[in-house]
């Protein structure tokens, strides 16, 4: 089990490709295919899903459990200062990884990788995950060390020390990257400081944090209540019924007390850094995932940043050579109930980011802006083609990796409460259109944009959305 | 079972296949020997800067043109550049294979016109700002000028800032009339592919690849002077840098040495990043951020990183239990059931990777260029699996005993570390 990474970011902040062309279609990685995808139901509340893959060597598995970082301060936790709490939730699943069942720390990382098995575990805004890939034939056994880790774990508190330190080292590194930190403050600006809540410790949490507060949290929020567990790839799924039976149907069960409800903090921040760039992020509010128009929006937001022919990277980068990495993406938060069985709504956000020097970083903020805003203008039917193309080769080749299947069906089933049929989704990207496109950004132009800098000096950010300042950018 | 192929084209294009038809995608990519270290002062960075500009147009295609058909085939297309040569590859559906070969090849054919050269100059100086950002701010570029000079291996791929600045279109120019020829190239192809198809348009579309005049060589570099814009000084000041950054370098095998396989699995048992030793010394205590060690293969030499990340002031116990750990492994050898661990997970990790035919591309093209030598999924797999503690034994003297070059990148560092 690798540990070196605990902390999910669930907004992507950075590009490491050398030409950013190749974007990853985060939001759309959902669908299923042929055998089609068995749902299961355990007496005590787990959602198993399983998707034969029987063209592969190898098979995977995802499990997620509601809860994560927002548990953190909700619920009965929500006596406590949010502060002295941060870094919680990764803390809890670093301690986990600390010995489990039968084994030690060392004997269980020589138990998986001997049986080939990569797997990794951490916490986001509504899930703590663990993830593993493999060669076929260790599907059976790995089922069993993850119910020891989850089920079984020793959480040693002579290591408890040690755990902090390794937060410490994370929440010190992540410091010294200016993406990371623009993308984190981004997150607490558009959904609040209690739903935006990063993973990372604090100084105080550090000084605060004991053993009691992670036996705590791993007793309330590790439970097979409304957690999904999804397989792909080579197996047989009857010997496989009986080994997920073996390893789950008898792990007690619980209830999610639901997810914080958004609470921007609306206006511009800069914080001051001397780096190379000026980091630019942006933020505004969106539909969420499972919302009838969803896909209308993604195909217009695939047109403005999906790959080397969109709007953002040919506008911005290309023909202006204002910037290496440009990019806007959707993200979704999904739907919960609070303690009290409130409904609380789905959520969603686009997240963008521009890097560039200090003295180009005010017309790339225009400019890029300009676009979103300006996306319904001279809409070609080529751009909606090639969206669709994409979307198409994307779905295909994600029957090539039981891992990116597993996570998609995962992901599905605790946004949508269901798995969507290959099919479904094929003919609903088929039977869009460009009218459709322009209806909704034409009824949906952003009201408010949320933007964040680091770097040398701030952006006039509060003019950006003024009509003179936008066009200023496109004709400069 | 994946099948090998390969043809040399009477221009001298290698045209070589990894073909499994039982797959859902193709990869195709070019791959060019031109890289870094075949750069002169005055072209410093213009391997990578190529490798941009050939997504700007051809005689028959805009740079929207090629953009857009990029994005029209679907899939995942890109480019690298790294020391030794300069990538350019594609995962389509099959049946896109022969119209993302006819695009591929066309943008190896570039426009080079001078207003997109001076565009695309400002993207170059945006990337190197950007990673003049990105920890370790600089320090493996650095270490590797440090341990080979600022020319050859330790040439930066993308330039410096000044070498960017100044440089010329005709330079860009001369440069690609120089490497892009088909005695240089490889065209690779992985997954499911129509081998004999691509043969018959590779032969077409790259009939008068030749027909460029070749032109004067470059004036040989000054040994004296040293690069513009290049410092070889071991410490980094970053004002700003909360934790420290040390990278080390010292020899290893390169790319055609049998020994590469052992020397791999030697520096996973010491340091891969997770369940190493390295890894419960300093990792799992919280000692450090990062501290692993690492090959990289060359066509002609090979280097062994080190890289470690902690707070300053624990930068110099860090440095001394990591040669610790490392001077074990000399002395003591490697436990039979570390490298039984560390073989099945490299094993599982090989066949996973080869999954997909874009992943098992760049084995087959980089190998191919550099060696022409192909190795087959299960013949990487029996390489692994024969690995014995004699051989981590002889790796370890050979390698771990060498002095190394070191660098590290932190804020104010007064006096230099203890390690060397």
């Amino acid at each position: 089990m690798k540990r070196e990474l605990r902390y999910t970011c669930d907004v992507s902040a950075t590009r490491t490709n050398l030409l950013p062309g190749a974007t990853p279609l985060s939001s759309l990685d959902t669908t299923t295919a042929n055998p089609p995808v068995r749902t299961r139901r355990l007496a005590n509340g787990m959602t198993v899903l399983t998707q034969p893959m029987p063209w592969l060597r190898t098979a995977a598995y995802t499990l997620w459990m509601p809860g994560g970082i927002s548990a953190e301060i909700t619920g009965d936790h929500a006596k406590f200062d949010p502060n002295s709490r941060c870094g919680l939730a990764s803390l809890t699943v670093e301690m986990l990884q600390r010995g489990a069942g039968n084994y030690n720390s060392r004997e269980f990382v020589a138990a998986e990788d001997n049986l080939g098995i990569d797997s990794s575990g951490s916490a986001s805004t509504s899930i703590t995950g663990f993830s593993a890939s493999m060669p076929a034939q260790s599907l059976g056994p790995s089922l069993g060390l993850l119910a020891d880790l989850v089920r079984r774990p020793h959480l040693p508190i002579d290591q408890f020390e040690d755990a902090k330190l390794m937060m410490r080292q994370e929440m010190l590194a992540n410091e010294d990257e200016p993406t990371q930190r623009l993308m984190r403050r981004l997150r607490e600006r558009q959904y609040g400081v209690a739903l935006g809540r990063s993973g990372i410790a604090s100084e105080l949490s550090l000084a605060l944090l004991t053993m009691v507060d992670v036996r705590e949290f791993y007793t309330t929020h590790y439970h097979a209540g409304g957690s999904i567990l999804a397989l792909a790839g080579n197996f047989d799924e009857a010997a496989l019924d009986d080994v997920i039976d073996a390893a789950f149907a008898d792990w007690k069960t619980g209830t999610w007390h639901g997810l914080p409800t958004p609470e921007p903090i609306d206006g511009h921040e800069h914080i001051e850094l001397p780096s190379s760039q000026t980091h630019i992020g942006f933020a505004y509010d969106n539909i969420p995932y499972g919302h009838p128009e969803y896909f209308v929006m993604r195909a217009g937001l695939g047109i403005l940043s999906d790959g080397m022919s969109s709007r953002l990277f040919d506008r911005v980068r290309e023909k202006h050579g204002l910037c290496y990495s440009v990019w806007a993406s959707a993200h979704t938060i999904s739907a919960s109930c609070d303690a009290a069985g409130n409904a609380i709504p789905a959520t969603g956000a686009v997240f963008g980011y521009a890097g560039t020097t200090p003295q180009r970083a005010q017309q790339t903020l225009d400019l890029t802006l300009a676009e979103i805003k300006n996306l319904c203008d001279d809409l070609q039917e080529g751009e909606l083609q090639r969206w669709k193309v994409r979307i198409e080769s994307s779905l295909i080749m994600e029957q090539e990796s039981a891992g990116s299947r597993a996570g998609s069906i995962a992901s599905d089933q605790f946004q949508l409460g269901r798995v969507m049929p290959t099919e479904e989704l094929e003919a609903i990207i088929e039977s869009i259109t460009l009218d459709q496109i322009k209806q909704y950004f034409t009824a949906n132009s952003p009201q408010t944009i949320r933007i964040v800098t680091i770097g040398s000096e701030p952006l006039a950010g509060g003019s950006v959305w003024d009509e003179s300042a936008a066009t200023t950018g496109e004709k400069s | 079972m994946s099948e090998f192929r390969n043809v040399t084209l009477d221009n001298g294009l290698q045209v070589v296949a990894d073909i499994d038809n039982r797959g859902y995608s193709a990869a195709i990519g070019y791959f060019v020997r031109a890289g870094a270290r075949d750069e002169t002062d005055v072209q410093s960075g213009l391997s990578h800067f190529l490798e941009h500009m050939m997504f700007k147009g051809t005689a028959s295609r805009s740079a929207a043109d090629v953009n857009r058909e990029l994005d029209e085939l679907g899939g995942q297309s890109n480019a690298y550049t790294s020391e030794e040569q300069t990538v350019y590859y594609a995962a389509v559906l099959p049946k896109y294979q022969r119209r993302m070969v006819d695009l591929l090849s066309d943008m190896m054919r570039p426009k080079l016109d001078e207003d997109d050269f001076a565009m695309e100059r400002q993207v170059i100086l945006e990337e190197i700002a950007k990673y003049e950002d990105q920890p370790p701010f600089g320090a493996f570029e650095r270490v590797m000028e440090c341990c080979y000079g600022p020319r050859g291996l330790g040439r930066r791929v993308l330039g410096t800032t000044e070498s960017i600045e100044t440089m010329h279109v005709d330079t860009m120019r001369d440069y690609f009339a120089t490497k892009y020829r088909p005695g240089n190239m490889v065209l690779a192809a992985s997954g499911n592919v129509d081998f004999d198809d691509l043969v018959a348009q590779a032969i077409k579309v790259t009939e008068k690849w030749n027909d460029l005049p070749l032109p004067a060589p470059p004036a040989a570099d000054d040994p004296k002077q040293l690069p513009v814009g290049v410092q070889l000084n071991s410490r980094l000041n970053i004002p700003d840098a909360t934790q420290a950054y040390r990278v080390t370098l010292s020899g290893a095998p390169s790319m055609v040495s049998p020994d590469r396989f052992a020397m791999r699995l030697l520096a996973s048992i010491i340091g891969d990043d997770g369940g190493s030793r390295l890894f419960w010394d300093l990792i799992d205590t919280g000692r450090a951020e990062v501290a692993t060690l690492f090959p990289q293969e060359y066509a002609d030499t090979g280097a062994l990183f080190s890289y470690l990340v902690c707070t300053p002031d624990e930068m110099d116990a860090n440095i001394r239990l990591m040669n610790e750990a490392i001077e074990f492994v000399v002395r003591k050898g490697a436990e039979q059931s570390e490298l039984d661990q560390m073989i099945n997970r490299t094993v599982a990790g090989v066949i996973m990777g080869s999954e997909r035919p874009s992943q098992r591309l760049f084995g087959l093209g980089n190998h191919w260029l550099c060696c022409r030598e192909y190795l087959s999924t299960d013949e990487l797999l029996d390489a692994y699996r024969r690995v014995d503690l004699t051989a981590i034994e002889s790796v370890a003297s050979r390698y771990l005993c060498s002095e190394v070059t070191e660098v590290i990148a932190s804020a104010d560092l007064a006096e230099p570390s203890l390690s060397t």
